[in-house]
């Protein structure tokens, strides 16, 4: 939005509060969404801009590769639709493997295994500090972004927009409504919304890091109509993921976890990968991710209401994002022009990713307090200052990794609270 | 380059500070003890009331001041605070980083005091919401103990083991009463003192037979929902306090090449506290979970003996003699592995743990012939241990404990 004074306004106390702080954190390439569809061409602009800028941004690639992997003779004989499909959306490298070739790559699967889609171009990201690094370089530019302002209604003078939010009347010469679970609702200020969002629950179990050594590839089921079922793959900090499950349910805020789906989650898991019996679980949450009923990504401009929709945006949108962005400032510029090309800043995150140097290796690195993920007091204290501090302890987290470990803060719980007492953001 | 001690010792809890003083008493010069936390004493640094050093001091301590008697009579060794230990390799090879940045440490003995934890809310996989407000015992003494403040103020305790009734004086000395403390089994699972503080009980209502079914809240806890056998009913509270079920710290072991037992989640030993790589010995709660200070403080102890028999040359260096089978409803036996020859006079320490609650006959079975017997009612969190004399594993080959449930 380079050339305009863009305002983000965020109802959570934090970035990355709602739809997109839970999600098995992939970078797509694409290869089995629908043909011809705007999330497929949103996804592959993503990841071909991710690749781009992440080493500006300090952002980390986990080349880990896919695998599609058949559990019976049915799933088998689907596999070469999946590689046909693949090669149509314009991912040439997919190719189908064997079972001798699967066992070679993946020692620790199930020998139940009879075979795979090999997707080369599949990695681990981090989910949160993509984001944060997109959203510090909209600031840099001179973007503004208000967190806890909850828009609840708004006007529309045929001229500008008159948006009311918990943080009182705000105006604007154009809305982009990319509000996540609550897209429908936004858009009905605008219009009686085209699309009704239903959230789709996820619930997701994250094993300890020498979990981790079990898999190198994503592992992913052949897909249904409705998900494209649970997967295990590693994460970029380095533990082990399995999920998400599919539930539909009516509560866009909150997401519980359920004991007896995670139990089964977790036996699904060791089913694949049965050496997972033998390791702990550090974490399980549980994320909604905005589902409508259609199968692809809401996006348009309503040019006379002087309104853009960025609706719908499925677990797919962390790749998509930036292929998004891309599309809606295409689509902003032809309906209201005023866009200016500028010198990009770049505005590097801390890195966290296990596969890289971590700040607890460097020799200025000081104390550690989070025992568990080795994060350093600098880090914490880093995280609660500049020009977007965390906004509340989830933001915090997600910044640092501080308690995310597999003792949850059994250790370094009380102090971090202690250091970030009266610092979030109000 | 690596720095060399006589014997590294991996954590400055009561197992390892005991170590650490007693490897000093027997003569061995460089004695070098890593820590992460910004002081030594392990967990009771941040259980600020009285229990402790009955035993090995013949005087009542709080937890902070036994932290403090505990690292103060290891102070002839080197103690390095605000170190964490980053690897652990073969050979008693251990990378670290601390005050002087990344550092490789080496010694003929090493010695894993790594400790134990709570199992926190994650891994009990409880439902419902994920606000903030629960919480581990270890985590609420930090707040309270270290950090002067208390996270809530209607919590509920979930759990009876001894470590619950640490935090009911936790919450007094907060000046709080949580609301009930809540146990899944029909009785409370802690014995002395446990059982005599709930009857003094401070007017703390003790739900046993109760299951806590799920947590509700938003940011904050804001209630949860219990099962006293009559469906779920929802009790409003402002906080969880998860106590009870700790695991061995042993993150860094499952990294390694050391072995881990699956049954007590620490390191398997033989009767020498040794590891798997025999450069590596273990003492304390590391080895299964949880025991008082007093018994980590006597294994450290008693592991001191063994690195220093080590430092000797008088540890066999060929396999174990015998691997020990477990038969019934037993969690785990430790030591894992047995050698017939005697480095000390004391006879060999087993320990074990049951699986559920159950009556039975104990017996230890060396090559067929039953050398040990003894009928047991237990309870899973309650040690069971007992002593058996060298002689009986004379050329021992095959060593099972029976639990004959009866």
């Amino acid at each position: 939005m380079a050339g305009l004074e863009p305002l983000l306004l965020e109802a959570g106390a934090d970035i990355l509060s709602g739809a997109s702080k839970a999600n098995s954190a992939l970078l797509h390439t694409g290869f089995d969404a629908p043909e011809n569809s705007i999330e497929l061409s949103c996804m592959q602009a993503g990841y071909r801009e991710y690749l781009e800028i992440r080493d500006k941004l300090n952002l980390p690639l986990v080349e880990s590769s896919a695998l599609v992997v058949a559990w019976d003779e049915e799933q088998l004989a689907k596999l070469p639709a999946i590689v046909d499909k693949a090669h149509r959306n314009g991912v040439p490298d997919v190719t189908q493997i064997g079972r001798n070739e699967l066992r070679k790559r993946e020692p620790f699967l199930s020998a139940r295994a009879l075979g795979a889609v090999l997707v080369p171009g599949e990695h681990i990201i981090d989910p949160w500090s993509a984001p944060l690094a997109y959203v510090l370089q909209g600031i840099a530019h001179g973007g503004r972004i208000l967190r806890r302002c909850r828009v609840t209604g708004g006007h529309f003078d045929n001229r500008r927009w008159r948006l009311e939010t918990s943080l009182g009347e705000i105006e604007a010469g154009v809305v982009i409504n990319a509000a996540g679970n609550h897209g429908d609702v936004v858009e009905a200020i605008n219009r009686e919304s085209p699309f009704t969002i239903t959230p789709r629950k996820g619930q997701f179990v994250v094993f300890d890091k020498p979990a981790a050594k079990l898999i190198h590839a994503i592992i992913l089921p052949v897909p249904t109509e409705r998900t494209k079922g649970v997967v295990v793959c590693r994460t970029a900090f380095g533990n082990l993921l399995v999920g998400p499950t599919a539930e539909d349910q009516q509560d866009r805020d909150n997401a519980e976890v359920d004991q007896a789906t995670l139990t089964k989650l977790i036996d699904k898991g060791i089913e694949m990968v049965p050496g997972l019996s033998r390791h702990t679980v550090n974490a399980v949450y549980a994320g909604l991710r905005p589902a409508t009923q259609f199968k692809d990504y809401q996006i348009s401009v309503q040019t006379q209401r002087r309104w853009i929709t960025a609706g719908g945006i499925r677990s797919t949108g962390l790749t998509g994002a930036l292929g998004i962005a891309q599309l809606v400032a295409r689509h902003f510029a032809a309906a209201f022009g005023g866009l200016q090309e500028q010198e990009p800043v770049w505005t590097p995150v801390p890195n966290l990713a296990e596969d890289r140097p971590r700040h607890y290796l460097t020799p200025a690195a000081g104390e550690i307090i989070c025992h568990c993920e080795w994060v350093t007091r600098k880090e914490v204290d880093a995280a609660l200052d500049g020009p977007l501090p965390a906004g509340d302890l989830g933001g915090l987290k997600r910044r640092t990794r501080c308690m995310m470990g597999r003792c949850q803060g059994f250790y370094c719980g009380a102090q971090v609270a202690t250091l970030a007492e009266g610092k979030f953001a109000p | 380059m690596t720095r060399w001690s006589d014997v590294l010792i991996l954590g400055g809890g009561p197992a390892g500070l005991s170590c650490a003083r007693e490897l000093r008493k027997l003569g061995v010069r460089s004695v070098t003890v890593l820590d992460r936390e910004a002081e030594l004493g392990g967990i009771p640094r941040h259980c600020g009331h009285t229990g402790y050093g009955l035993r090995e001091f013949g005087k009542l301590y709080t937890g902070p001041d036994y932290a403090k008697r505990i690292a103060d009579d290891a102070a002839e060794a080197d103690l390095r605070p605000h170190t964490t230990v980053l690897k652990i390799e073969p050979g008693g090879l251990i990378r670290a980083t601390g005050a002087n940045g990344m550092e490789d440490l080496q010694a003929k003995a090493v010695v894993l005091a790594l400790g134990a934890r709570e199992t926190p809310r994650s891994a009990r996989l409880i439902s419902g919401t994920r606000p903030f407000g629960v919480m581990n015992t270890g985590a609420l003494q930090q707040f309270v103990y270290l950090h002067g403040r208390c996270p809530f103020e209607r919590p509920v305790v979930i759990g009876s083991e001894l470590v619950a009734f640490s935090t009911l004086l936790t919450l007094r000395h907060a000046g709080i009463k949580p609301l009930a403390m809540i146990e899944e089994r029909p009785r409370i699972t802690a014995h002395h003192p446990g059982d005599w503080i709930a009857r003094l009980g401070f007017g703390v209502p003790i739900m046993t037979g109760t299951r806590l079914v799920r947590i509700l809240g938003n940011d904050r806890v804001e209630a949860v929902e219990i099962d006293r056998g009559f469906g779920p009913e929802r009790l409003d509270c402002d906080g969880v306090v998860l106590t009870g079920r700790f695991r061995p710290e042993s993150a860094l072991i499952a990294a390694s090449h050391i072995e881990l037992d699956p049954g007590t989640s620490g390191p398997a030993i033989d009767g020498y506290f040794r590891c798997s790589d025999h450069s590596y010995f273990a003492a304390g709660n590391i080895l299964r979970g949880i025991e008082t200070a007093g018994q980590c403080w006597r294994e450290g102890k008693a592991a001191a003996h063994m690195a220093l028999a080590r430092l000797e040359g008088r540890l066999p260096q060929r396999q174990a003699d015998a691997r020990v089978a477990i038969q019934g409803p037993l969690a785990y036996v430790y030591p894992q592995r047995i050698y017939r020859d005697a480095p000390t006079t004391n006879p060999l320490l087993f320990k074990a743990r049951v699986q559920r609650e159950v009556r039975g006959r104990l017996s230890v079975i060396v090559d067929g012939a039953v050398v040990w017997s003894k009928r047991i009612s237990a309870l899973p969190e309650r040690r069971i241990d007992w002593k058996l004399p060298y002689r009986d594993m004379k050329n021992c080959h095959q060593v099972t404990v029976e639990l004959d449930a009866a």
